[in-house]
């Protein structure tokens, strides 16, 4: 999994069936030092994330299986909202 | 998944069998206020995109699961089109 922080929401009204119902949210990967690592991704939604949020977020297929037994076609999903976190 | 525009299309007449009556174009990725930021991909299209729209492509595995895609040979997809793009940074 990886950090990031929620920057934005994305609309799309035109999309595959199974996007229907589902929250589709902009987020850019963060480094250990809260600095933005890479470009930002657009990521679904599982928990109820907002904009200016630190989540975690998954890549690849599991990003679908929050939504088990749906299949949405998503490639990135958060999972997790991050209260805090330390590196000691 | 990647916001990208989509930039031309792809003709293929030899191609797999089960690619066969897919639409393929070119995309390239954008940053979220629309500026190219990063490389072409071939995506297959799934839900009538044309060139110029901005798009959201799922890619890897994920693909196969978009519409109509069910255990094609392809790892880019495109999935929807994108209205709006809100930054608040």
């Amino acid at each position: 999994m990886h950090i990031a922080r929620v920057i934005g929401t994305v609309v799309s009204t035109r999309k595959d069936e199974n996007l229907v119902g589902l929250t589709l949210l902009m987020v850019q990967p963060l480094t250990p030092d809260r600095q933005p690592a890479g470009r930002p991704l657009v990521a679904v939604d599982a928990v109820g994330a907002g904009v200016g949020e630190h989540v975690f977020f998954v890549r690849g297929k599991e990003a679908s299986f929050p939504f088990y037994p749906a299949e949405p076609p998503v490639d990135a999903g958060i999972v997790g909202i991050v209260d805090h976190w330390d590196l000691g | 998944m990647l916001l990208a525009k989509i930039v031309g299309t792809v003709v293929a007449t030899r191609k797999d069998p089960r690619l066969v009556s897919n639409k393929l174009l070119v995309v390239r990725a954008v940053d979220p206020r629309g500026k190219a930021d990063g490389g072409y991909l071939v995506a297959v299209d799934t839900v009538d995109a044309g060139v110029g729209e901005t798009v959201l492509v799922v890619s890897g595995s994920s693909a196969r699961m978009a519409s109509g895609l069910k255990d094609c040979p392809v790892d880019a997809a495109i999935v929807g089109i994108i209205d709006a793009v809100e930054v608040n940074e």
